[in-house]
């Protein structure tokens, strides 16, 4: 089952169209990875998803509902900065979406368990700014998964590591979305990466280029590769397998 | 030898050269108050240090008859009461309007070109008004230094919500956040040590507006009394009660910070590590 939809959506400013005819289905469990040059128009795609930005023509679907053009809790996110708050602790941080969720009896100790599943459980005091920059994107993963958000979305999130320490995150990410069972949508410029978590990867940009008028032609998915790995199977199926084989 | 720009004084040579010209002009001062009163014993323009103690120990210890108070004791108590409602309310005011000025852009749209506009005249040029208004009792004063602060707290708190990452913003709605919670959990906290800081330095143009407010109309205050002894000359009143409010004036800018670090680790990171 496809968890979000894009159906002939168009982004336009005036004249000038920055997305054109992008249709696609991403199913349930897919980690798609989006790639692209700079400027086709990947941040635009993820602020349509997000609900910052409205198509011009066509439509969005998020499990078959018509998108609202807001963001939501159906929809998680981590971007390459500024995706924490640097006014809360570790803890605070992760607890804020339960509380909004109002379950706040077990807003601590979710939170805390979170931590400890991202690597973290032993700063739960700390300050995002005395974390290092990897530790401050396990933190804003663990943000956004304590609200089981249905896709969680990626902007370049380990764009701004060192080598090592990306590394790692990819194999949190890895880990955590076989575990849970998560719909993912990374944008990145990194191609290797892309291939290397993806199930999936789409190519945006230009079908075609008016050199007299750049602006003429929007981006789609010009390729779209689905790479012979199996999806996240979804946590409930994995309680079951697991009670078969006891 | 190294370039000028690479000299770094530090430890005990930084704090005697920053000392030094303040002995020079301390010493100056004594010097020509001796020279003048070598020539005219009853120099009134530059009183010996001597005769400054003696008037501040009469203002500052010893009771008026008529109030029962020291005068120095009664002027600080009225102009900090004034100073201290008009900031007060200056402070709460700035909250509500910065904050939502800086975070919804439907109160941006109507009240931004409003407070943009206030900020322009000059708050000194409608004190005659609020005279005409509101009387010559505390209420006029304490407006003054609403007027003259609230526009430019406003603006200064407004931009610094607006200069929260939109990321933070998203994320905030992305974890089920309505504009309520994001404004009292993600940007209230944010803009507080700001806020703290605009005071800091709206504390200057609020003595100003104090001051000149009692120069005017004002049976007791620091500025008031400044005022009105200015008429005998009497520069060893004026001088002490100068410093005093100079002194006031660095206490409550310390204790301004000393809050914001206290309460604000996060925005003092390299103080909090």
């Amino acid at each position: 089952m496809s968890v979000l939809s894009f159906r002939d959506v168009w982004v336009e400013y005036g004249d000038k169209i920055v997305l054109e005819k992008v249709a696609l289905d991403v199913a349930e469990g897919a980690f798609v990875s989006i790639v692209g040059p700079s400027g086709a128009g990947k941040s635009t795609f993820l602020r349509l998803v997000l609900g910052q930005e409205a198509p011009s023509r066509g439509r969005i679907y998020l499990d078959r509902e018509p998108l609202r053009p807001e963001p939501g809790p159906d929809r998680g996110v981590v971007f390459q900065r500024y995706s924490v708050f640097p006014h809360m602790t570790v803890l605070k941080n992760v607890m804020f979406g339960v509380q909004c969720s109002d379950r706040r009896r077990s807003a601590r100790d979710e939170a805390a368990d979170m931590l400890r599943q991202v690597g973290l459980g032993d700063h739960l005091d700390a300050y995002p700014a005395a974390l290092s920059g990897g530790m401050q994107q396990r933190l804003a993963i663990a943000q956004a998964l304590i609200t089981h958000p249905r896709i969680l979305l990626l902007d370049e999130p380990f764009g701004a590591l060192d080598p090592g320490v990306r590394l790692d995150m990819h194999e949190l990410i890895t880990r955590l979305w076989t575990e849970k069972g998560l719909t993912i949508l990374m944008v990145t410029h990194d191609i290797k990466e892309a291939f290397k978590l993806g199930t999936r990867v789409i190519a945006i940009d230009k079908r075609r280029r008016d050199p007299h008028a750049p602006h003429r032609f929007g981006s789609t998915a010009v390729y779209d590769f689905p790479l012979d790995k199996p999806n996240a199977t979804p946590p409930r199926a994995v309680d079951s397998m697991s009670e078969q084989a006891a | 030898m190294p370039r000028l720009l690479n000299i770094r004084p530090r430890g005990g040579g930084r704090l005697l050269l920053g000392l030094a010209p303040i002995l020079i002009l301390l010493l100056l001062y004594v010097v020509s108050s001796a020279a003048r009163h070598a020539e005219n014993p009853a120099d009134k323009i530059l009183p010996t240090v001597n005769a400054m103690v003696e008037q501040v120990r009469t203002m500052g210890f010893e009771a008026d008859p008529q109030t029962g108070k020291a005068p120095l004791v009664s002027d600080t108590a009225a102009s900090l009461t004034r100073l201290g409602a008009g900031i007060g309310l200056a402070t709460v005011t700035t909250l509500v309007l910065g904050l939502a000025i800086g975070l919804v852009p439907l109160a941006r749209a109507t009240l931004g070109p409003l407070v943009s506009a206030i900020a322009v005249v000059p708050p000194v040029a409608i004190l005659p008004i609020l005279f005409i208004i509101m009387g010559l009792g505390e209420t006029s004063k304490i407006m003054l230094i609403f007027i003259g602060l609230t526009p430019f707290m406003v603006r200064d708190l407004a931009s610094a919500v607006a200069a929260i990452p939109e990321e933070q913003l998203v994320k905030a709605q992305t974890l089920g956040a309505n504009t309520w919670v994001v404004a009292l959990r993600v940007a209230l906290p944010q803009a507080l040590p700001r806020l703290i800081e605009s005071l800091r330095f709206s504390l200057g143009p609020a003595w100003v507006f104090l001051i000149s407010a009692e120069a005017i109309a004002a049976d007791v205050g620091l500025g008031y009394r400044i005022f009105l002894v200015r008429r005998y000359l009497a520069m060893d009143v004026i001088l002490p009660y100068v410093l005093w409010i100079s002194l006031l004036a660095v206490v409550i800018d310390r204790a301004l910070m000393g809050l914001s670090r206290a309460a604000f680790p996060w925005a003092h990171p390299s103080r909090s590590r």
